[in-house]
Protein backbone atom coordinates (compact mmCIF):
# COMPACT_ATOMS: atom_id res chain seq x y z
CA UNK A 1 0.00 0.00 0.00
CA UNK A 2 2.75 2.33 0.99
CA UNK A 3 4.56 1.65 -2.22
CA UNK A 4 1.61 2.12 -4.55
CA UNK A 5 0.92 5.40 -2.80
CA UNK A 6 4.30 6.78 -3.61
CA UNK A 7 4.08 5.42 -7.15
CA UNK A 8 0.77 7.05 -7.86
CA UNK A 9 2.15 10.19 -6.27
CA UNK A 10 5.08 10.19 -8.62
CA UNK A 11 2.82 9.39 -11.49
CA UNK A 12 0.60 12.34 -10.66
CA UNK A 13 3.46 14.73 -11.29
CA UNK A 14 2.64 14.58 -14.97
CA UNK A 15 -1.04 15.22 -14.46
CA UNK A 16 -1.07 18.05 -11.99
CA UNK A 17 -4.54 19.25 -12.93
CA UNK A 18 -6.23 15.87 -13.39
CA UNK A 19 -9.33 15.30 -11.22
CA UNK A 20 -7.41 12.99 -8.92
CA UNK A 21 -4.87 15.58 -7.84
CA UNK A 22 -7.19 17.14 -5.31
CA UNK A 23 -8.17 13.83 -3.71
CA UNK A 24 -6.11 12.18 -1.05
CA UNK A 25 -4.23 9.04 -2.13
CA UNK A 26 -5.95 6.91 0.51
CA UNK A 27 -9.50 7.75 -0.65
CA UNK A 28 -11.38 5.02 -2.51
CA UNK A 29 -11.34 7.09 -5.69
CA UNK A 30 -7.59 7.21 -5.72
CA UNK A 31 -7.42 3.47 -5.07
CA UNK A 32 -9.62 2.87 -8.05
CA UNK A 33 -7.32 4.94 -10.15
CA UNK A 34 -4.36 3.11 -8.73
CA UNK A 35 -5.64 -0.05 -10.41
CA UNK A 36 -5.19 1.61 -13.78
CA UNK A 37 -1.93 0.80 -15.50
CA UNK A 38 0.77 2.54 -13.51
CA UNK A 39 4.35 2.59 -14.62
CA UNK A 40 6.49 0.06 -12.80
CA UNK A 41 8.72 1.50 -10.11
CA UNK A 42 11.76 1.54 -12.40
CA UNK A 43 10.10 3.49 -15.19
CA UNK A 44 8.47 5.78 -12.68
CA UNK A 45 11.74 6.70 -11.11
CA UNK A 46 13.49 7.12 -14.44
CA UNK A 47 10.67 9.36 -15.58
CA UNK A 48 10.67 11.43 -12.44
CA UNK A 49 14.38 12.00 -12.93
CA UNK A 50 13.74 13.79 -16.20
CA UNK A 51 10.53 15.48 -15.09
CA UNK A 52 10.19 19.06 -13.97
CA UNK A 53 11.10 19.71 -10.37
CA UNK A 54 7.62 21.01 -9.51
CA UNK A 55 6.66 19.53 -6.18
CA UNK A 56 3.38 18.93 -4.51
CA UNK A 57 2.82 18.40 -0.82
CA UNK A 58 1.73 14.98 0.40
CA UNK A 59 -1.88 16.16 0.70
CA UNK A 60 -1.71 17.21 -2.97
CA UNK A 61 -3.05 20.63 -2.17
CA UNK A 62 -1.67 23.12 -4.61
CA UNK A 63 -1.50 26.84 -3.95
CA UNK A 64 -4.74 27.16 -5.96
CA UNK A 65 -6.64 24.94 -3.54
CA UNK A 66 -5.88 27.13 -0.55
CA UNK A 67 -8.01 29.96 0.66
CA UNK A 68 -6.73 33.32 -0.54
CA UNK A 69 -6.76 34.75 2.97
CA UNK A 70 -4.53 31.97 4.24
CA UNK A 71 -1.37 33.93 3.57
CA UNK A 72 -2.82 37.19 4.88
CA UNK A 73 -0.49 38.50 7.56
CA UNK A 74 1.89 35.59 6.98
CA UNK A 75 5.58 36.40 6.98
CA UNK A 76 8.28 35.15 4.68
CA UNK A 77 11.97 34.69 5.27
CA UNK A 78 13.75 37.90 4.41
CA UNK A 79 16.96 36.01 3.70
CA UNK A 80 15.36 33.86 1.03
CA UNK A 81 13.82 36.93 -0.54
CA UNK A 82 17.21 38.67 -0.43
CA UNK A 83 18.89 35.77 -2.22
CA UNK A 84 16.12 35.52 -4.81
CA UNK A 85 16.12 39.25 -5.46
CA UNK A 86 19.91 39.26 -5.60
CA UNK A 87 19.81 36.61 -8.30
CA UNK A 88 17.16 38.58 -10.19
CA UNK A 89 19.42 41.63 -10.19
CA UNK A 90 22.43 39.60 -11.32
CA UNK A 91 20.39 37.88 -14.03
CA UNK A 92 19.08 41.20 -15.29
CA UNK A 93 22.54 42.75 -15.13
CA UNK A 94 23.97 40.15 -17.48
CA UNK A 95 21.39 41.00 -20.12
CA UNK A 96 21.54 44.77 -20.24
CA UNK A 97 24.00 47.35 -21.45
CA UNK A 98 23.34 50.26 -19.12
CA UNK A 99 21.96 51.25 -15.76
CA UNK A 100 18.77 52.62 -17.28
CA UNK A 101 18.10 49.31 -19.00
CA UNK A 102 18.72 47.47 -15.74
CA UNK A 103 16.24 49.68 -13.92
CA UNK A 104 13.74 49.13 -16.72
CA UNK A 105 14.13 45.36 -16.35
CA UNK A 106 13.67 45.48 -12.59
CA UNK A 107 10.69 47.75 -13.10
CA UNK A 108 9.17 45.19 -15.47
CA UNK A 109 9.66 42.43 -12.89
CA UNK A 110 7.90 44.55 -10.29
CA UNK A 111 5.14 45.37 -12.75
CA UNK A 112 4.03 41.77 -13.05
CA UNK A 113 4.07 41.44 -9.26
CA UNK A 114 1.96 44.58 -8.87
CA UNK A 115 -0.70 43.48 -11.34
CA UNK A 116 -1.31 40.29 -9.39
CA UNK A 117 -1.00 41.87 -5.99
CA UNK A 118 -3.64 44.52 -6.69
CA UNK A 119 -6.22 41.87 -7.48
CA UNK A 120 -5.44 39.99 -4.28
CA UNK A 121 -5.53 43.10 -2.11
CA UNK A 122 -8.84 44.31 -3.50
CA UNK A 123 -10.28 40.82 -3.09
CA UNK A 124 -9.12 40.75 0.51
CA UNK A 125 -10.77 44.05 1.29
CA UNK A 126 -14.01 42.12 0.82
CA UNK A 127 -17.22 44.11 1.05
CA UNK A 128 -15.46 47.35 1.84
CA UNK A 129 -13.38 47.08 -1.33
CA UNK A 130 -14.04 49.71 -3.92
CA UNK A 131 -12.61 51.19 -7.09
CA UNK A 132 -10.61 54.29 -6.35
CA UNK A 133 -11.44 57.22 -8.58
CA UNK A 134 -9.43 60.04 -7.02
CA UNK A 135 -5.68 60.47 -7.11
CA UNK A 136 -5.39 60.93 -3.36
CA UNK A 137 -7.48 57.83 -2.73
CA UNK A 138 -5.33 55.54 -4.85
CA UNK A 139 -2.11 57.01 -3.44
CA UNK A 140 -3.31 56.39 0.09
CA UNK A 141 -4.25 52.86 -0.88
CA UNK A 142 -0.67 52.40 -2.07
CA UNK A 143 1.07 53.99 0.91
CA UNK A 144 -1.10 52.19 3.44
CA UNK A 145 -2.76 49.00 2.24
CA UNK A 146 -0.17 47.99 -0.35
CA UNK A 147 2.86 48.97 1.73
CA UNK A 148 1.51 47.16 4.78
CA UNK A 149 0.73 44.04 2.77
CA UNK A 150 4.25 43.77 1.37
CA UNK A 151 6.51 45.47 3.89
CA UNK A 152 4.39 45.34 7.05
CA UNK A 153 4.67 49.09 7.59
CA UNK A 154 3.17 52.16 5.95
CA UNK A 155 5.27 54.31 3.62
CA UNK A 156 7.15 57.10 5.37
CA UNK A 157 5.81 60.04 3.42
CA UNK A 158 3.48 61.01 0.59
CA UNK A 159 4.10 64.39 -0.96
CA UNK A 160 2.87 66.42 -3.90
CA UNK A 161 5.41 68.17 -6.06
CA UNK A 162 5.32 71.96 -5.80
CA UNK A 163 6.68 72.60 -9.26
CA UNK A 164 4.80 70.02 -11.27
CA UNK A 165 1.10 69.46 -11.08
CA UNK A 166 1.39 65.85 -12.28
CA UNK A 167 4.09 64.64 -9.90
CA UNK A 168 3.74 62.95 -6.54
CA UNK A 169 6.38 61.44 -4.31
CA UNK A 170 6.26 58.49 -1.94
CA UNK A 171 9.30 58.15 0.31
CA UNK A 172 10.56 55.05 2.04
CA UNK A 173 13.41 55.60 4.51
CA UNK A 174 14.76 52.09 4.17
CA UNK A 175 13.27 50.14 1.25
CA UNK A 176 13.01 46.47 2.15
CA UNK A 177 14.41 45.26 -1.18
CA UNK A 178 17.58 47.32 -0.68
CA UNK A 179 18.38 46.17 2.87
CA UNK A 180 21.37 44.06 1.92
CA UNK A 181 22.33 45.78 -1.33
CA UNK A 182 25.30 48.10 -1.64
CA UNK A 183 25.50 49.59 -5.10
CA UNK A 184 29.09 50.01 -6.33
CA UNK A 185 30.35 53.57 -6.74
CA UNK A 186 30.57 53.38 -10.51
CA UNK A 187 26.83 52.61 -10.72
CA UNK A 188 25.66 55.14 -8.16
CA UNK A 189 22.63 56.28 -10.19
CA UNK A 190 21.18 52.80 -9.87
CA UNK A 191 18.55 52.08 -7.28
CA UNK A 192 17.30 48.50 -7.15
CA UNK A 193 14.05 49.75 -5.64
CA UNK A 194 13.08 50.19 -9.31
CA UNK A 195 11.44 46.84 -8.63
CA UNK A 196 9.27 48.48 -5.99
CA UNK A 197 8.55 51.34 -8.41
CA UNK A 198 7.33 48.73 -10.91
CA UNK A 199 4.84 47.40 -8.37
CA UNK A 200 3.45 50.91 -7.81
CA UNK A 201 3.30 51.57 -11.54
CA UNK A 202 1.35 48.38 -12.14
CA UNK A 203 -1.17 49.19 -9.43
CA UNK A 204 -1.69 52.70 -10.79
CA UNK A 205 -1.99 51.50 -14.38
CA UNK A 206 -4.42 48.74 -13.48
CA UNK A 207 -6.58 51.21 -11.54
CA UNK A 208 -6.76 53.43 -14.62
CA UNK A 209 -4.31 56.01 -13.36
CA UNK A 210 -1.66 55.63 -16.06
CA UNK A 211 1.66 56.85 -14.69
CA UNK A 212 5.42 56.45 -14.82
CA UNK A 213 7.10 55.58 -11.54
CA UNK A 214 10.83 55.81 -10.93
CA UNK A 215 12.98 55.23 -7.84
CA UNK A 216 15.60 57.75 -6.76
CA UNK A 217 18.11 57.56 -3.91
CA UNK A 218 18.18 60.57 -1.62
CA UNK A 219 20.50 59.48 1.19
CA UNK A 220 20.80 61.52 4.34
CA UNK A 221 22.63 61.22 7.63
CA UNK A 222 20.05 59.09 9.45
CA UNK A 223 18.73 57.18 6.44
CA UNK A 224 21.54 56.26 4.06
CA UNK A 225 19.13 54.18 1.97
CA UNK A 226 16.28 56.66 1.70
CA UNK A 227 14.45 56.30 -1.58
CA UNK A 228 11.85 58.50 -3.21
CA UNK A 229 9.39 57.02 -5.68
CA UNK A 230 8.53 59.70 -8.20
CA UNK A 231 5.09 59.25 -9.73
CA UNK A 232 4.37 61.14 -12.93
CA UNK A 233 0.73 60.86 -13.97
CA UNK A 234 -0.40 61.16 -17.54
CA UNK A 235 -2.51 64.07 -18.65
CA UNK A 236 -5.76 62.06 -18.73
CA UNK A 237 -5.52 61.56 -14.97
CA UNK A 238 -5.17 65.29 -14.36
CA UNK A 239 -8.06 66.07 -16.72
CA UNK A 240 -10.32 63.64 -14.90
CA UNK A 241 -9.24 65.01 -11.53
CA UNK A 242 -10.08 68.54 -12.69
CA UNK A 243 -13.57 67.38 -13.70
CA UNK A 244 -14.11 65.92 -10.23
CA UNK A 245 -13.25 69.23 -8.63
CA UNK A 246 -15.49 71.31 -10.89
CA UNK B 1 39.74 47.77 22.48
CA UNK B 2 39.43 46.23 19.03
CA UNK B 3 42.35 47.05 16.79
CA UNK B 4 41.87 45.56 13.37
CA UNK B 5 39.86 43.14 11.25
CA UNK B 6 41.13 41.11 8.32
CA UNK B 7 39.06 38.81 6.13
CA UNK B 8 40.84 36.15 4.06
CA UNK B 9 39.23 34.24 1.24
CA UNK B 10 39.73 30.51 0.98
CA UNK B 11 42.82 30.90 -1.19
CA UNK B 12 44.51 33.06 1.45
CA UNK B 13 43.98 36.35 -0.34
CA UNK B 14 43.12 39.42 1.67
CA UNK B 15 39.59 40.54 0.73
CA UNK B 16 38.89 42.99 3.53
CA UNK B 17 40.92 45.02 5.94
CA UNK B 18 39.88 47.67 8.43
CA UNK B 19 41.64 49.35 11.33
CA UNK B 20 39.54 50.56 14.24
CA UNK B 21 42.27 52.45 16.05
CA UNK B 22 44.65 55.18 14.94
CA UNK B 23 47.21 54.73 17.69
CA UNK B 24 49.43 52.31 15.77
CA UNK B 25 51.55 52.76 12.70
CA UNK B 26 50.00 51.16 9.68
CA UNK B 27 51.58 48.71 7.30
CA UNK B 28 51.62 49.28 3.60
CA UNK B 29 48.81 47.61 1.68
CA UNK B 30 51.32 45.19 0.19
CA UNK B 31 52.47 44.17 3.67
CA UNK B 32 48.89 43.39 4.62
CA UNK B 33 48.63 41.08 1.64
CA UNK B 34 51.86 39.36 2.71
CA UNK B 35 50.60 39.11 6.29
CA UNK B 36 47.39 37.47 5.08
CA UNK B 37 49.24 35.03 2.84
CA UNK B 38 51.69 34.14 5.61
CA UNK B 39 48.92 33.55 8.11
CA UNK B 40 47.11 31.35 5.60
CA UNK B 41 50.21 29.18 5.27
CA UNK B 42 50.89 29.06 9.02
CA UNK B 43 47.28 28.14 9.63
CA UNK B 44 47.52 25.22 7.22
CA UNK B 45 50.72 24.02 8.91
CA UNK B 46 49.28 24.26 12.42
CA UNK B 47 46.29 22.19 11.33
CA UNK B 48 48.72 19.42 10.32
CA UNK B 49 50.96 19.77 13.38
CA UNK B 50 48.25 18.93 15.88
CA UNK B 51 49.08 15.70 17.76
CA UNK B 52 45.38 14.80 17.95
CA UNK B 53 44.78 14.46 14.24
CA UNK B 54 42.76 11.82 12.40
CA UNK B 55 45.76 9.47 12.52
CA UNK B 56 45.40 9.16 16.29
CA UNK B 57 41.65 8.65 16.03
CA UNK B 58 40.61 12.20 16.75
CA UNK B 59 38.87 14.82 14.67
CA UNK B 60 41.02 16.91 12.34
CA UNK B 61 42.37 20.05 13.97
CA UNK B 62 40.87 23.33 12.85
CA UNK B 63 44.28 24.96 13.01
CA UNK B 64 45.54 28.05 14.80
CA UNK B 65 42.76 29.81 16.67
CA UNK B 66 44.29 32.27 19.12
CA UNK B 67 47.67 33.92 19.37
CA UNK B 68 48.42 36.09 22.38
CA UNK B 69 51.26 38.47 23.06
CA UNK B 70 51.84 41.21 25.59
CA UNK B 71 50.43 43.83 23.28
CA UNK B 72 47.71 42.13 21.35
CA UNK B 73 45.60 39.07 20.94
CA UNK B 74 44.79 37.66 17.55
CA UNK B 75 41.79 35.41 17.14
CA UNK B 76 40.97 33.50 13.97
CA UNK B 77 37.52 32.30 13.06
CA UNK B 78 37.25 29.97 10.10
CA UNK B 79 33.90 29.45 8.42
CA UNK B 80 32.77 26.14 6.95
CA UNK B 81 33.64 27.39 3.49
CA UNK B 82 37.20 28.29 4.44
CA UNK B 83 36.87 32.05 4.77
CA UNK B 84 38.92 33.31 7.71
CA UNK B 85 38.15 36.24 9.95
CA UNK B 86 41.15 37.59 11.86
CA UNK B 87 40.47 39.96 14.70
CA UNK B 88 43.27 41.81 16.45
CA UNK B 89 42.35 43.11 19.89
CA UNK B 90 44.01 44.19 23.10
CA UNK B 91 44.86 41.17 25.31
CA UNK B 92 42.19 42.02 27.91
CA UNK B 93 39.33 42.34 25.39
CA UNK B 94 36.46 40.06 26.54
CA UNK B 95 34.12 37.95 24.35
CA UNK B 96 36.19 38.04 21.20
CA UNK B 97 34.49 34.92 19.85
CA UNK B 98 31.08 36.57 20.27
CA UNK B 99 32.30 39.62 18.36
CA UNK B 100 33.69 37.42 15.59
CA UNK B 101 30.42 35.54 15.24
CA UNK B 102 28.54 38.80 14.97
CA UNK B 103 30.97 40.02 12.30
CA UNK B 104 30.42 36.76 10.43
CA UNK B 105 26.70 37.40 10.63
CA UNK B 106 27.14 40.90 9.20
CA UNK B 107 29.32 39.41 6.45
CA UNK B 108 26.67 36.82 5.63
CA UNK B 109 24.01 39.55 5.45
CA UNK B 110 25.64 42.54 3.84
CA UNK B 111 28.30 40.90 1.69
CA UNK B 112 26.90 37.55 0.62
CA UNK B 113 23.38 38.86 -0.04
CA UNK B 114 24.65 41.77 -2.09
CA UNK B 115 24.10 41.05 -5.81
CA UNK B 116 27.05 43.27 -6.74
CA UNK B 117 29.59 41.34 -4.70
CA UNK B 118 31.66 38.83 -6.61
CA UNK B 119 32.60 35.89 -4.48
CA UNK B 120 36.26 35.61 -3.36
CA UNK B 121 36.91 39.16 -4.53
CA UNK B 122 37.79 42.18 -2.35
CA UNK B 123 34.80 43.39 -0.35
CA UNK B 124 33.56 46.84 -1.27
CA UNK B 125 30.14 46.96 0.28
CA UNK B 126 29.20 50.25 1.81
CA UNK B 127 26.37 48.68 3.86
CA UNK B 128 28.82 46.19 5.40
CA UNK B 129 31.24 48.99 6.37
CA UNK B 130 28.41 50.96 7.89
CA UNK B 131 26.99 48.14 9.97
CA UNK B 132 30.42 46.93 11.02
CA UNK B 133 31.37 50.38 12.31
CA UNK B 134 28.02 50.75 14.05
CA UNK B 135 28.70 47.46 15.83
CA UNK B 136 32.35 48.05 16.74
CA UNK B 137 32.21 51.77 17.70
CA UNK B 138 30.26 51.37 20.98
CA UNK B 139 32.74 48.69 22.09
CA UNK B 140 35.78 50.91 21.86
Amino acid sequence: MERSNTDSFRHSQYLPFSPTTSSHPSTPLAQKHASLPIPTPTTASSLSGSASTLRYSQSRKTIYDRHLNRSKGAELSKASFAFLFGEMVQYAQKRVSGIQDLEKKLNAHGYSVGQRLLELLVWREGRSGKRETRVLGILQFITNTLWRAIYNKPADALEKSRDHEDEYMISDNDPMVNTYISVPKEMNQLNCAAFQAGIIEAVLDSCMFPARVTAHSVPNETWPGKTVFLIKFEQVVLDREAEFIS
Amino acid sequence: MILSLLILNKAGGLVYHRDFSNTFTKLSSNDYLVLAGTFHGVHAITARLSPFGPSSGGTPSSGLEVMESEHFRMQCFQTLTGTKFLLFTEPQQPNVDVILRRIYELYADYVMKNPFYQIEMPIRCEAFDRHLMAYIKPKQ
